[in-house]
């Protein structure tokens, strides 16, 4: 069990951006974490995952343990030793590298010891990536990409895979194949904690699920709950239409934040 | 012909200390996002332990060199631990300026060491050469054997780096660092030591390049340190940002400056003396003419 215990996450010590979340992943199970822009859920995962210091973060309350242990949130690398991998919001692919590079830094931590059988495992899995694995990842379809990127995480052989929205900018098409992939996934034994705003996508694989708002885990229930929430079918199921609309707003907001 | 076999034998042999240094240049660049402007510095600390090493208390040339390296190296190290791991975040406007406080420490500890005093290295080669072309009592033309041993000791050492780079575990997530900090760290690189590496590396490199500037069989001084800046055309030239745009950079402008000293003086007397050290940076702005982010940069680099 991977969780988060009433966790606060401060920006530049001012900017409360989670203010008490808390949550549990078996590793038998898809968990949904739902939220609107800005609720805090890449925040969330950040501090999870160590990555906070980069952006001038802190946790200021809580804590996140594994199997009743806890997790070293201090230092990125202790995280994926202790089997918590990520696939990072906007794929983040090395895009000068190959395919198969990019796959060989997601095995970093394991040293050199079984790259071949991890490589035939991620190529099994990810068909596309094996036919393209001297290809420079900048090259790849955004769909692509987040394979390689998921492929990538899948390297270090984590117990727990934690997603921050795969599905965002892909076609329906290539959003259905990502979803079964996460669950193919899940079922050969990792646990996964699934952000997303498309939260048709993410309930529909879901055995429970979260939501988030202005920094605070507001709902804990199952999918199928959540599923039949009034709420939730308004806020998040009922954007279908806009769905594109909402995610052009989010690019804007995005590179805003990258230039101030 | 001879001279022309002499010229470019010059000229490559300066140019791959240029690639070299130019190097040593790109892969703290790489790491850090600033241009070191400490490099002069180290590159004759590097100088100044050989000498003592080999002149001084007698070691062989060789292992003098490998020590030097490793010293210049651990300070180096401890200069990224010290001044520059705690600029992250900050521009990198003010991290260039930390470089360029450190680069004024380390040439004032020069002086102070030099003492100066002018220094040999005592390496291997001297003023030794190959005569091509025999005068009536002195060689008429010659090859120098540094400029050959010059180029075979920066081929094996950057070819050397070159697989590293590109094959090695290590290698690999040092680029990955460099090329988006936070993705390496999702991946459990642990990016501080990798910054320890590359400028270990960084200083190694710079060592290792003052120590073949000084291998010709004149004195060096404290003030030597200078040359290292002979490297910026050939990095620019290059495109800052690309280990084999250094090594092309450094390559043409070695054999430009040796060109123009042969051959200038001849055929075009009325650009003045002393041309050859103007030549590569017109070569230089020339090529940024053309392409602004020289022959192998990427375009995004603005960083300083
Ligand atoms: N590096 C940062 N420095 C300061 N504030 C930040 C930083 N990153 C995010 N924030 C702020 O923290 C809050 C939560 O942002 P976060 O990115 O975690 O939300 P999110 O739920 O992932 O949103 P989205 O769905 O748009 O990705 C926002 O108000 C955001 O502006
Ligand atoms: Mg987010």
């Amino acid at each position: 069990m991977l969780a988060v215990h009433n966790l606060e996450v401060v920006y530049e010590d001012v900017m409360l951006a989670v203010r008490g979340a808390s949550l549990s992943v078996g590793r038998d199970r898809v968990v949904a974490l739902l939220g609107a822009n800005g609720a805090g859920k890449t925040s969330l995962l950040r501090a999870m995952t160590g990555l906070l210091d980069v952006h001038r973060g802190k946790i200021t309350r809580g804590e996140v343990t594994i199997e009743g242990r806890r997790l070293n949130t201090g230092n990125a690398s202790s995280v994926v030793r202790a089997g918590v991998g990520q696939v990072m919001e906007g794929r983040r692919v090395f895009v000068e590298f190959t395919v198969e590079e990019n796959l060989r830094v997601g095995g970093h931590t394991a040293g050199g010891a079984g790259l071949e059988e991890k490589f035939d495992r991620i190529y099994g899995m990810f068909p596309v990536l094996a036919d393209r694995r001297r290809t420079t990842a900048g090259y790849l379809s955004g769909g692509e990409q987040q394979m390689l990127a998921i492929g990538r995480a899948m390297m270090s052989d984590p117990d727990y895979l934690l997603l921050d929205e795969p599905s965002l900018g892909l076609a329906p098409k290539m959003v259905e194949r990502i979803r079964d992939l996460i669950v193919e996934i899940n079922q050969a034994g990792t646990g996964i904690l699934l952000i997303e705003q498309n939260a048709a996508m993410a309930l529909s694989i879901a055995h429970h699920g979260y939501v988030m708002e202005n920094g605070i885990t507001v709902m804990d229930a199952s999918a199928d709950t959540l599923r039949a929430d009034e709420d939730i079918q308004e806020f998040y199921l009922g954007v279908g239409a806009e769905g594109t609309s909402l995610r052009d707003v989010k690019h804007y907001k995005r590179r805003k934040r990258w230039l101030s | 012909m001879a001279t022309v076999a002499s010229t470019l034998l010059a000229g490559l042999g300066d140019g791959a200390v240029y690639a070299l240094i130019a190097v040593s240049f790109v892969i703290i660049f790489r790491a850090t996002g600033v241009l070191n402007f400490a490099q002069p510095g180290l590159l004759i600390l590097g100088t100044y332990v050989t000498s003592v090493l080999a002149v001084d208390r007698g070691v062989p040339f060789w292992v003098a060199a490998v020590i030097a390296v490793l010293v210049v190296a651990a300070i180096s190290m401890g200069i990224e631990r010290v001044a520059i791991r705690p600029m992250i975040g900050r521009p990198v406007f003010s991290t260039a300026l930390v470089t360029v406080g450190i680069f004024i420490v380390l040439l004032i500890l020069a002086f102070r060491l030099f003492a100066a005093r002018a220094r040999t290295i005592a390496d291997p080669w001297q003023l030794e050469q190959w005569c091509l072309v025999q005068g009536e009592t002195l060689c008429a033309v010659s090859l120098y054997q540094h400029h050959a041993g010059k180029i075979a000791v920066v081929a094996v050492v950057l070819g050397l780096l070159g697989v590293w780079l590109s094959r090695s575990r290590v290698g690999l997530a040092m680029r990955a660092t460099s090329l988006d900090q936070e993705a390496a760290l999702a991946q459990g690189i642990n990016v501080g030591r990798m910054f320890s590496l590359s400028w270990a590396l960084g200083g190694g490199l710079a060592a290792l390049g003052g120590i073949l500037l000084a291998a010709n069989g004149s004195v060096v001084q404290a003030n030597d340190a200078l040359f290292a800046l002979v490297a910026l055309p050939a990095l620019i030239l290059g495109g800052i940002d690309s280990l084999r745009g250094a090594v092309v950079g450094g390559l043409v402008i070695g054999l430009v400056s040796a060109l123009s000293s042969t051959y200038q003086p001849i055929h075009a007397p009325w650009l003045g003396p002393n041309f050859e050290n103007v030549a590569p940076y017109l070569v230089m702005i020339l090529v940024l003419l053309i392409r602004p982010y020289g022959l192998f940069g990427t375009k995004e680099v603005q960083r300083l």
